[in-house]
């Protein structure tokens, strides 16, 4: 209105004068197709003026001049430069047309305005009237049009997000929470889009063939393996610029992701049932298999399972509302454990034993807590209790979940430790809670790194005080062990550094060399410390000074003292003593019984005073074991330049055994393989041995130029011997050169 | 003597008899009583008896009622014609005679207070006995001290049956003044003497004491300006020997080569190999005879050969030494146990030392480099991360031995080929460390000192301490169970059941 109506009043009674300032307008010499040009031309260059400051654009706007109706509308915008900015490039051709009374080019309606204004003062003030009530309504026009898009969109938007949780799965919970702030969509609308999206959900998710799958599967494999190969060359070492991580492998990395790719699985499950080799599907299959073999032979435990995890799957927003319910409402779980039992009621009234179990389960706040939620039950009791918590508390489904899981990780390496110092060692249930383990650590990394770090570092400071006061330490139970065992599941073992492994390492060889061996359960101890350093080597292929040693230590105690003299011995075993002979076999009988067989885990823990037999059965076991891992180590470090002289005291050792006919067939051939490999080895190391380092390249003596505003004065630092020889200008200038440095 | 029950009725009854007998020479019988009470079987007892007779002979002492000269016999005394003071002073001397026998015995008493008292009434007699010398001084000037007593002392000290460290140690005191401690080293001598040649076995606890007691003596640096003296002396001269460094300089190593020149148990052989370099050594008036004891030590093997290598070291840098076999010797000492051992540090800090002369010939340092590398194959990472940089600074002092490792000699040498195995050692560290050997080492040599004390602990703490800044990078085959995939080595030869 200011801008309209208050100029209209304002310049109601000026009889103003009007100069005509157009370019030419008097000058009879110039032709109208010039004047126009000429106007155009000062036109274009004023306009250009004014706005380029803030409009970069505008330079191409006036190259394309003249060629479409788009340019010449905003030219006329510019021109009109007394109209309404919000109107800016929204008057129309019609518009323009209609004030100045039609007119042909750009150029004539613009004189013809002026002309207009000039000549019809009175009409042109209906004229106007008549054009502002034209824009007014065409603006309300305009702004009801776009309320309108903007609800649409809107609706839109919301329709997707609905869509969206449908679609692919994503984050329902996250989309739920937000719901819940704005006023709640009634029960029919949901209804009817839940019902609309489901079906159009099913198609776009096509399932992949099992011949795509396993392609994937394999790329993504290739892909890790080949990560991990740059990790265990310490190619990345000194570079501070960290690649991303893998993603696609590890997108198990935030619950969110994770969550994806469970649902992902659940709704495969009723297509596919093995094709699956994600870790989730492992841990779900591992859990319920257990509990399928214990209900002895009844054919739908399998089925009954599935289906106690399936109607989750299928309502996830329901499940995901009550669940989230029960969080903030705790009192209710008592009455909704039942009603989730429903879902699980299809199974036998008989199993009275898991139906006791609750089904829901608050994440433990402290390791006893988690203690006496899991002592006393069966193993496949434990197994589901683990199960359960993390699945109520899952981190998609509560804000504090992740930590609750993360410090369940904690507890559960805690237990694990716990179970192995039991006596006896309850190891099938540790067998088990490992795959909880690597699920729990896949999702959070770095507090599991934590966690086992914290454990190997409790290991490894009782070991040191103990040798502090001692002077030498003993062995560590068998939860030390375990935990190494689980390191080495957990993580990359062959990586050139790693925060956990690395550590580990150091750890396992301190094991294998302050710690003296007394006892035959030490030699089981210290035997699968071999196998473990060997495991975490297996890929890297890197060398361990300790295993060489140890082994030749396993050897010489299975040799009688007189026949294994001469052969020098490293700590920590002594060439002669109480323990020198602890695996000799002096009895032909039980040398004759004798089985191969695999070493038992629980031997570690304590030997429940074995029969005579027994024992010599073990030390000729341990034996085995010991040439076994040799023969591995052979195969292993052949390429190594110093291989020779690396294996020089074993390779005598195990001539003394091949000689000592005492041992049984097995452990004979067994030597023999070893020393033919050992053998072998020599050719093929031959051509390496000539490997020359690198040549040094010289040092440059570039001279340092200093660049000084003063001349330099060069002093003849030893005027005699310059002297002596003036003949030659090279000294002179190497001369020069070394006074400058 | 009428017993009066308990510890203070026999302090009443001997203060009446130490007044009594002080008081009148006629009473003089009443020391009886008070020696028969040194005799007790009663703790009590003989602490207060002890303290009486500190008092008595220390009064009597002072007032010189004891007999000076040569002692004659009790009975020819009594016998004689001559004067009853006579007799009563040479009477009284007896008894201190035997006061001061007991009182030496009562050094061996099982309880350390009446030890700690004995030893205490003893040490006044002598610095009583020293200002009023009980001999007559054969020139002006003589120096006396009562040497007799003062060998019962030490004697009682250097006990062949008990161990004494806690006595010696509170004889410590009296080491500070000059004419304790000179006559200290000569008395040990003695007591040495006499000790080994009494017991065909010297039993260990009189080594133990002797050397407790020799360890305990230490010589002022420099000749003192006033000499201090346990007994008062009136005038100090210059002809007297205990007043000159030099000549405890003489006793010490007297002292000192008297007693190592036995066979030691091997645990003192190590204790004295400890302060040889920076206690015994320095003091000598002549440290190169300590050689016989060295070259001897060198034998025993391990750390004690070590330890006498680096006397030897000092006496061929700083007194002028010839032993030839100094580095055969030092390298005999390499052997796989050498990173094992709780003595690595200065193990290699000495052997660090020994080899840091540029002029040693190439082939010997080539001989050490070689062994080193050698046994390396067998070291913990500890060790490694310092015998890596050891060998690394070898080679560094002595580029003649570059052909180790550049392999000139055509084919290939094996100090070369070791720290390649060791490149591919597990421990990043160490293989960084051994990587070190390939490339140029004209860069001026690492210290290995922060390495020489590294432990595999500190190594684990500092491992621990990195992190990453990316994600842990995680295991993507999935666990399955506690031994892992069926084809892995644990689960090969290890089974759950």
């Amino acid at each position: 209105r200011t801008q309209t109506l208050l100029k209209e009043y304002k310049e109601r009674d000026k009889s103003n004068v009007f100069r005509d300032k157009r370019f030419g307008e008097y000058n009879s010499s110039m032709s109208p197709e010039e004047k126009m040009m000429k106007r155009f031309a000062l036109e274009q260059q004023r306009h250009h003026e004014k706005k380029s400051i803030y409009n970069l654009n505008e330079d191409e706007e006036l190259t394309h001049y003249g060629q479409s109706l788009a340019d010449i509308e905003k030219h006329n915008d510019i021109v009109d430069s007394d109209s309404d900015a919000e109107d800016r490039g929204a008057l129309s051709a019609e518009l323009t047309a209609a004030h100045f009374g039609g007119g042909g080019g750009l150029l004539h309606k613009k004189t013809q305005q002026e002309g207009e204004e000039q000549g019809q003062a009175k009409s042109r003030k209906e004229l106007i009237e008549e054009l502002i009530a034209k824009s007014k309504q065409e603006k309300r026009e305009r702004q009801a049009q776009r309320e309108d898009a903007l609800e649409l969109t809107e609706k839109l938007d919301q329709d997707w997000k609905e869509i969206q949780t449908l679609l692919s799965h994503k984050t329902p919970k996250a989309e739920n929470r937000d719901k819940k702030e704005k006023p709640k969509p009634d029960a029919y609308d949901m209804m009817v889009r839940e019902l609309g999206f489901e079906m159009k959900a099913q198609p776009s998710n096509r399932m992949k063939t099992e011949a795509e799958l396993a392609k994937e599967e394999q790329e993504r494999l290739k892909k890790l393996e080949a990560e991990r190969l740059r990790r265990m060359l310490g190619k990345d070492e000194d570079e501070n610029v960290k690649k991303p991580k893998h993603t696609s492998a590890d997108d198990l990395n935030d619950g969110f992701m994770l969550d994806k790719d469970d649902r992902r699985l659940l709704s495969y499950k009723d297509g596919k049932m093995n094709v699956e080799e994600d870790g989730q599907e492992e841990q779900s299959k591992e859990a319920s298999d257990p509990e399928s073999n214990e209900e002895e032979g009844d054919s739908s435990g399998r089925e009954d399972t599935e289906e106690s995890d399936s109607p989750e799957s299928h309502s996830d927003l329901e499940s995901n509302i009550e669940s989230e319910e029960e969080n903030e409402k705790p009192a209710e779980e008592q009455q909704q454990a039942p009603g989730r039992g429903l879902t699980s009621g299809k199974e036998r009234a008989g199993k009275a034993a898991r139906d006791e179990l609750p089904y829901m389960f608050a994440a433990p706040e402290s390791y006893e807590e988690l203690r006496s939620l899991l002592l006393g039950r069966s193993m496949e009791e434990q197994l589901l209790v683990v199960e359960r918590i993390q699945k109520c508390n899952h981190p998609s489904l509560a804000e504090g979940n992740k930590a609750k899981l993360e410090k369940l990780f904690g507890f559960l390496l805690e237990y694990v430790g716990d179970l192995a110092t039991d006596d006896p060692p309850d190891l099938r249930v540790i067998d088990k809670l490992v795959v909880h383990l690597y699920n729990l650590c896949q999702m959070f990394p770095g507090s599991a790194s934590d966690a086992v770090r914290f454990v190997l570092r409790d290991a490894m400071h009782e070991m040191e005080e103990v040798i502090e006061t001692k002077g030498r330490a003993t062995l560590p139970g068998l939860d030390v062990l375990v935990y190494l065992k689980i390191t080495r599941l957990l993580f990359p073992t062959s990586d050139f550094w790693h925060p956990v492994v690395t550590p580990a390492l150091v750890c396992l060889s301190q094991l294998l060399t302050k710690c003296p061996i007394l006892s035959l359960q030490d030699v089981v101890k210290g035997l699968f410390v071999c196998c473990l350093f060997l495991e975490y080597v297996a890929l890297s292929q890197r060398f361990i000074p300790e295993l060489i040693n140890f082994l030749l230590g396993i050897l010489y105690i299975a040799t009688p003292n007189k026949a294994s003299q001469g052969s020098t011995l490293v700590h920590p075993f002594r060439a002669l003593g109480k323990n020198s002979e602890l695996l000799v076999v002096s009895d032909r009988e039980d040398v004759a019984t004798w089985q191969q067989s695999s070493l038992s885990l629980r031997w570690a823990s304590g030997l429940r005073a074995p029969t005579s037999t027994e024992a010599n059965h073990i030390r000729l076991s341990c034996l085995a074991v010991g040439l076994a891992l040799l023969k591995r180590c052979v195969l292993m470090y052949g390429s190594l330049p110093s291989f020779h002289a690396i294996m020089g005291p074993l390779r005598a050792l195990l001539t003394d055994h091949l000689a000592d006919c005492s041992h049984p067939q097995e452990l004979q051939e067994l030597c023999q393989s070893t020393l033919t490999e050992m053998e072998s080895q020599k050719q093929l190391c031959r051509p390496l041995t000539c490997e020359k380092s690198k040549p040094v390249p010289l040092k440059l003596f570039t001279p340092r130029l200093v660049m000084n505003s003063q001349p330099q004065v060069i002093h003849p630092p030893w005027p005699s011997n310059y002297r002596c020889e003036p003949q030659h200008p090279a000294k002179k200038v190497i001369f020069v050169k070394v006074v400058m440095l | 003597m009428e017993r009066e029950p308990g510890a203070a009725g026999v302090r009443r009854a001997l203060g009446r008899r130490l007044e009594a007998v002080l008081a009148s020479r006629s009473e003089a019988n009443a020391v009886f009583d008070i020696l028969a009470v040194l005799q007790s079987e009663d703790q009590e007892e003989i602490q207060e008896a002890v303290r009486t007779c500190s008092r008595l002979f220390g009064a009597l002492l002072e007032r010189g009622e004891l007999f000076v000269g040569q002692l004659p016999s009790e009975e020819m005394v009594m016998t004689g014609s001559r004067g009853a003071a006579r007799k009563y002073k040479v009477w009284m001397r007896h008894r201190y005679h035997s006061c001061g026998n007991r009182l030496g015995e009562l050094l061996g008493h099982p309880s350390f207070q009446v030890k700690e008292l004995a030893l205490g009434a003893l040490m006044k007699f002598v610095q009583l006995e020293g200002a009023h010398p009980l001999e007559k001084p054969k020139w002006e000037g003589n120096y006396l001290f009562p040497r007799e007593l003062f060998k019962l002392v030490v004697g009682g000290l250097l006990s062949p049956e008990e161990d004494q460290s806690l006595l010696l140690s509170q004889f410590r005191e009296y080491l500070d003044y000059d004419d304790t401690r000179y006559h200290t080293m000569q008395a040990a001598v003695q007591a040495v003497a006499r000790v080994t040649g009494q017991h065909p076995e010297v039993p260990p606890a009189f080594w133990n004491n002797t050397f407790t007691l020799l360890s305990a003596v230490s010589l002022p640096r420099q000749e003192p300006t006033v000499s201090s003296f346990y007994v008062k002396r009136t005038e100090l001269r210059d002809t007297w020997k205990v007043a000159h460094l030099k000549e405890h300089r003489k006793a010490f190593q007297t002292m000192w080569l008297s007693f190592l020149k036995h066979k030691l148990p091997l645990s003192l052989y190590k204790k004295v190999l400890l302060i040889t370099h920076d206690t015994i050594l320095p003091q000598l008036a002549q440290p190169s005879l300590m050689i016989d004891f060295l070259t001897r030590a060198c034998d025993l093997g391990g750390a004690l050969s070590l330890l006498a290598l680096n006397g030897l070291f000092i006496l061929i840098h700083k007194h002028n030494l010839e032993y030839p076999d100094f580095y055969r010797k030092l390298y005999g000492l390499l052997d796989p146990s050498v990173f094992h051992v709780k003595y690595r540090a200065r193990f290699f800090h000495l052997a660090d030392l020994f080899l840091s002369s540029s002029h040693l010939p190439a082939y010997l340092v080539a001989a050490f480099a070689k062994r080193l590398a050698r046994l390396a194959l067998t070291a913990p990472p500890e060790a490694l991360l310092m015998v890596l940089p050891f060998i690394c600074n070898l080679l560094r002092r002595h580029p003649a031995c570059r052909v180790l490792v550049a392999g000139a000699w055509g084919s290939c040498p094996l100090t070369a080929l070791l720290p390649q195995a060791l490149q591919r050692h597990y421990h990043p560290e160490v293989s960084k460390a051994a990587s070190v050997i390939n490339q140029a080492l004209s860069v001026p040599e690492v210290s290995i000192a922060p390495l020489l004390e590294l432990t595999a602990y500190e190594i684990f703490e500092r491992d621990l301490k990195k992190k990453g800044s990316e994600p842990v990078p995680l295991e993507f085959i999935p666990a399955q169970g506690l031994l892992g995939r069926p084809g892995e080595l644990c689960a090969q030869h290890f089974t759950l059941s």
